[in-house]
């Protein structure tokens, strides 16, 4: 089993979109993991003037209360990963379960838990995600949940028919004419099945969970000021635009890349394994077209 | 099958209604206390659980909230004690413009990419729109417009404004130049999407038996693109185009908060943010029924738009 993720990990790699994709994507979890150790300054002291122009002392200049733009972007960027890194686990276990006892379980069990699906799926993942926060606040645990939470019906969705095609396979047959219990079957037999479409699916909803998140940091919905955090930090700078205009590039430019990063590398994933050149969503989509009408 | 649609929408649409109400009102922190802060006096806590129906039991609070959904009676914002359709109304209009304006630009603007990096597949034009398509749609809303705001607005260029705050009492169309940079940020985010769905479902058609058989026979090329493969690729397409209108609805909350236009999706942050929980309340459920809606209508109209499909029944 472990052999044939390393062995399909590294046919992704070798290929150039894998290479950039992982490429980019390290750099910056390299910079979110080190900086806090390297940054210069402690990344609330106001060493320098509100949007101070870059100098050899401050190299990106200061921000909207003249911290060090350079400090903030090295401490601004592990909290966001910690947090996109655990929502993803969560959605993908929370959503692999569903779809696979949704598939496996059949009858009244899928009937509710699709059903679920298409309640939560009614709300857009932001949305859901204030929802949740409206009256609690914006703990960092909660936003962690709320966006797990929204991604569990998307990935339920897909692992349910791809659980779907492993349920008619023999070995399945023959487990369960042993005797195995569901709980089991499930577990033993078709969850390693199941490997490379949950992987590209943890790829995608990595950066959905990246992209959410920081967006809901923008919106002062995240870690509260003066913490660092490159999501607030484009929103607290953007009045300085014209000042100082790297308080702002600079961690949109890591969050752009630490996204383009993992779906590009997604993408190279998805291509290796399932061999198609489109999403697993797309791919759902055109298979729903193709059935019959009335199922 | 129409009608069966519409009724699962119906379900899903009272079921999206007790999430929404759950998870506003009955979810551990009393709302009351939400609002006025831990520090509040007994006395106000009291007063404002009269007004928001908190002393009643819960199934008593939630008829009162659906039935005055039905009714028009929204009740009044928690912040400045006007009522809520006042508020909400214009900036459903606004936020329908936004999204009417990006969807259709930005269909067009997918299906003709898609169609043209289909048709000349693996040529320069497929291979460098594939890759600009795949670093976009990774990307984030707010930092595709910030990259519009520095690049057209602040830092390099000044060609239209930065915030799109409009005067109370307008709409949106009364300010044409308000709405490009919005827009321009919803279309640049859903493009790639369907661009993406229509190359691959043009592809798919032009490998098809029937298109080989339309060679064989000696159809010219330009029949067999526009008569036979265009037309199946049109169904899978609708469906993204719909599922980007869905994506639309998320979509304009952050793109809204950036430019400060005035619509829902500026509404619900600031709401969240005061928590002014009938305001979340309503929008949240606008947003989730115009989704189940969209939803029911690319159903049917997909159903209609494939060949096969419409034969069979």
């Amino acid at each position: 089993m472990r052999q044939q993720w390393g062995s399909v990990l590294s046919a992704a790699v070798r290929t150039p979109r894998g290479a950039i994709g992982l490429g980019l994507a390290s750099f910056v979890v390299l910079v979110a993991v080190i900086g806090p150790f390297v940054a210069p300054h402690a990344s609330d002291a106001l060493v320098t003037l509100d949007f101070g122009k870059p100098s050899g002392q401050y190299l990106l200049g200061g921000d909207y209360l003249g911290e060090d733009v350079v400090s903030r972007v090295l401490d601004g960027g592990w909290v966001l990963l910690i947090m996109a890194a655990c929502a993803t686990a969560l959605g993908i276990a929370g959503g692999g379960a569903a779809g696979v006892s949704a598939a496996y379980l059949r009858g009244r069990s899928d009937g509710i838990i699709m059903r679920t699906v298409d309640v939560i799926l009614a709300f857009p993942q932001l949305v859901f995600a204030l929802l949740l926060l409206s009256l609690l606040g914006p703990k960092l645990w909660l936003i962690t949940i709320a966006v797990g939470v929204s991604h569990a019906p998307q990935v339920a969705r897909v692992i349910r028919s791809a659980t779907l095609d492993v349920t008619e396979r023999d070995f399945v047959k023959a487990a369960e004419l042993q005797g195995m219990r569901p709980a089991r079957v499930m577990v033993r037999e078709i969850l390693p099945n199941l490997v490379s479409p949950l992987m590209v699916e943890a790829g995608l909803r990595l950066t959905y969970s990246i992209v959410i998140i920081s967006g809901l940091a923008f919106l002062g919905f995240g870690q509260a000021p003066p913490a660092p955090n490159w999501g607030l930090m484009i929103s607290e700078n953007r009045t300085g635009l014209t000042l100082n205009p790297w308080a702002v590039i600079v961690p949109a430019a890591m969050i752009a890349l630490l996204t383009i990063g993992t779906n590009t590398f997604t993408d190279a994933f998805a291509r290796v394994t399932i061999g198609v050149d489109r999403r697993p969503e797309e791919a759902a989509l055109i298979d729903d077209l193709s059935q019959e009408p009335g199922t | 099958m129409v009608r069966r649609r519409i009724a699962f929408g119906v379900v899903t649409l009272f079921l999206v209604s007790v999430v929404v109400f759950v998870a506003t009102e009955v979810l551990p922190g009393n709302a009351a206390y939400a609002v006025l802060g831990r520090s509040a006096s007994p006395a106000r806590v009291r007063a404002l659980e009269i007004a928001m129906h908190l002393n009643r039991g819960i199934f008593d609070q939630y008829w009162v909230w659906i039935s005055g959904i039905f009714t028009g009676r929204l009740g009044n914002s928690l912040v400045n004690g006007l009522p809520v359709w006042g508020f909400v109304e214009p900036r459903i209009v606004n936020s329908a413009v936004l999204v009417v304006l990006a969807g259709a630009i930005g269909a067009v603007v997918g299906v003709a990419l898609g169609a043209v990096a289909a048709l000349r597949k693996d040529g320069w034009f497929d291979h460098v729109t594939s890759v600009v398509v795949l670093a976009v749609t990774s990307l984030p809303e707010f930092v595709v417009a910030i990259a519009l705001i520095i690049l057209l607005s602040t830092v390099v260029w000044h060609l239209f404004p930065a915030v799109s705050l409009l005067p109370p009492g307008t709409y949106a169309w009364d300010a044409p130049s308000l709405l490009v940079l919005p827009v321009a940020t919803l279309v640049i985010v859903i493009v790639p999407y369907i661009f993406r769905m229509m190359r691959a479902a043009t592809v798919e058609a032009l490998e098809s038996d029937y298109v080989e058989m339309a060679r064989l026979k000696g159809v010219p090329e330009w029949r067999i693109v526009l008569m036979h493969a265009l037309p199946n690729a049109v169904a899978p397409t609708i469906q993204v185009i719909g599922l980007n209108f869905l994506y639309l609805a998320g979509g304009i909350v952050i793109v809204e908060y950036v430019f400060n236009f005035p619509g829902i999706g500026q509404g619900l942050v600031d709401a969240v943010s005061t928590r002014d929980i009938p305001v979340i309340q309503f929008i949240v459920l606008v947003l989730a029924a115009f989704y189940v809606v969209v939803n029911i209508v690319t159903d049917v109209i997909a159903l209609l738009a494939t060949p096969r499909r419409r034969i069979a029944r």
